[in-house]
């Protein structure tokens, strides 16, 4: 237990180093909100999305919060862990004498770190130029920090139990970023999402995004912005309750389906 | 106890037998050479030792444990070259090598290792800007930052120019003196010659020879080469009496035999007819 913290404690530091010297991972899992922030943000600047004041920036930075959540983790991962697979990482660290449970820790503590460098830039970014609100009372960062640790936990695991999907390394990211994609559409990240069609709403409510926005929304918009809503309220216990099943099966999927070496070997 | 015993290990994939009853010993301090054509079975047997793959019976004991049991405290007496990789590209050689000294209780000294493999100059370069054979050393030195008792080398210096290839030699040479016991795997003859206490000819699943490089397939009893150049083309006489051969040859010319040389079969030659006699039977 304490080899596996001890030496957690240093993956994390080297997939660290890797993940930001990586100039496609750095760009597509960590940059990319800031970027689509400031595209977003500055294109419909004055949009208000219908209700009191609220500006689509205000809008649209709770949906980059909880894309970033999808990106440092389940993409992130997803992609990474079979080129891993294919270049001889994996087979590297299993030879040593490494508990598997310290690649793991490795892999969530960069997740973390690289998620919370992230929202700080967002927020600074968001404050500076586009006149963003922060949450208002404690209660609601309180909120954002819980649903923040569920989301990244889930996409996590999610992200290590996707990771046998791509067949190589090379192709990962083709499979990845659609499904990624077709997430952020269809959970109102680039829509006010009550105005998306109802099987779409339905559809993105099996998934945690829908619900990671949702709560972001809650954290960042004015309190009775919740009338616009599908159900007229933020349904903080139901994004709950998803997550934690979300992170519940995203273990048990990654403990039983992960690979530590490439097909057929 | 011997550092690594193996009897009648078999393994098979799909209706392919790529290991098929194989049995040898490494002695403490020795190091062993494999040697086959691909395909042949080395890698499989050297991964079922490393712990990487499961045997389907026989028994291996690898520093007297078994190796599809062995803990961390037994693959930290391990040092494992795999064939070439490719990871660890984004970070610098000296920060890899720092880095995997923190996996094991006793590292060497990073600094030495490098010095050791000679990449100090290159010690602040990234891993993907490496040649073949740097990139090579620095797995090497991946494999005995630990300061393992045995040393696994898949194919080490596959890429390496000459030069490289002698002061990596020497490397491994100055590892052996302090004890260490290497099980090699290579196409390089002379490498398994220069570097091997013994070898282990593996075809087909299984080990047609094992003696030292001077000796193994009769090799110092064997016939010699004679070939010199007669009627315009070269000549070639095997034979157990070289001596009296040339006497003969010497004879038949008036003056000197032209281009007349006599040599020893290499452990090439001898490998070469091994391998040839398995794919005969």
């Amino acid at each position: 237990m304490n080899r596996s913290l001890r030496l957690g404690r240093l993956r994390v530091g080297i997939e660290l180093k890797q993940f930001f010297r990586d100039r496609e991972s750095a760009l597509f899992n960590f940059m990319l909100p800031m970027i689509l922030l400031v595209i977003f943000a500055s294109v419909f600047a004055e949009q208000l999305i219908g209700f009191e004041d609220v500006t689509f920036a205000q809008y649209f930075l709770a949906g980059m919060i909880a894309s970033g959540i999808l990106y440092t983790s389940f993409q992130n991962l997803a992609i990474a862990i079979p080129m891993e697979r294919d270049d001889g990482t994996l087979k590297r660290l299993e030879g040593l004498p490494m508990p598997k449970a310290a690649y793991f820790l490795g892999k969530t503590g960069m997740v973390f770190a690289a998620y919370g460098a992230q929202i700080v830039i967002l927020l600074v970014v968001g404050v500076l130029f586009y006149g963003i609100d922060l949450p208002s009372t404690p209660y609601k960062w309180f909120t954002f920090a819980w649903v923040s640790v569920l989301g990244l936990l889930s996409c996590t695991l999610l992200g290590l139990a996707f990771s046998v999907v791509p067949r190589q390394g090379r192709g990962a990211s083709a499979i990845v970023a659609p499904i990624v994609l077709v997430l952020q559409f269809t959970s109102g990240v680039f829509f006010v999402f009550t105005q998306l069609p109802t099987w779409m709403q339905n559809f993105a409510s099996l998934f945690p995004l829908k619900w990671l926005t949702q709560a972001m929304r809650y954290v960042f918009l004015p309190d009775g912005a919740q009338v616009v809503e599908a159900s007229g309220t933020w349904d903080l216990g139901m994004c709950a309750l998803v997550l934690g099943g979300w992170t519940i099966a995203g273990f048990l999927l990654a403990l039983k389906v992960f690979r530590w070496s490439p097909r057929g070997q | 106890m011997p550092a690594i015993e193996v009897r009648d290990l078999r393994k098979s994939y799909a209706d392919v037998e790529a290991v098929a009853g194989v049995s040898f010993d490494v002695a403490q301090g020795e190091c062993l050479a494999l040697l086959g054509p691909n395909g042949a079975g080395k890698t499989t047997t050297t991964e079922i030792l490393e712990g990487y793959r499961k045997a389907d019976s026989g028994y291996a004991r690898v520093l007297g444990v078994d190796p599809s049991q062995g803990d961390m405290d037994w693959k930290a007496r391990l040092g494992i070259v795999l064939q070439a990789d490719r990871d660890l590209g984004d970070l610098t050689v000296n920060e890899a090598v720092r880095h995997f000294a923190g996996y094991f209780n006793n590292p060497r000294d990073p600094a030495e290792v490098i010095h050791a493999v000679g990449l100090e100059e290159k010690a602040g370069a990234r891993n993907s800007k490496l040649s073949g054979g740097q990139r090579r050393r620095l797995d090497v030195a991946l494999g005995i930052i630990g300061s393992p008792e045995l040393l696994f080398l898949d194919e080490p210096t596959t890429g390496f120019d000459p030069a490289a290839r002698r002061e990596f030699w020497k490397l491994i040479e100055k590892l052996k003196t302090d004890g260490a016991t290497v099980l090699l795997t290579t196409h390089y003859l002379d490498e398994a010659e220069h570097l091997a206490d013994r070898v282990a000819v593996i075809a087909r699943g299984r080990i047609v020879a094992c003696d030292t490089p001077a000796q193994i397939g009769n090799r110092a009893e064997g016939t010699a080469i004679v070939t010199w150049i007669e009627n315009g083309t070269e000549q070639r006489e095997s034979t157990a009496r070289p001596t009296a051969f040339v006497n003969e040859l010497a004879a038949r010319f008036t003056g000197e035999v032209p281009q007349l040389a006599i040599r020893r079969p290499t452990l090439e030659d001898t490998y070469l007819s091994l391998v040839a006699k398995e794919d005969e039977s």
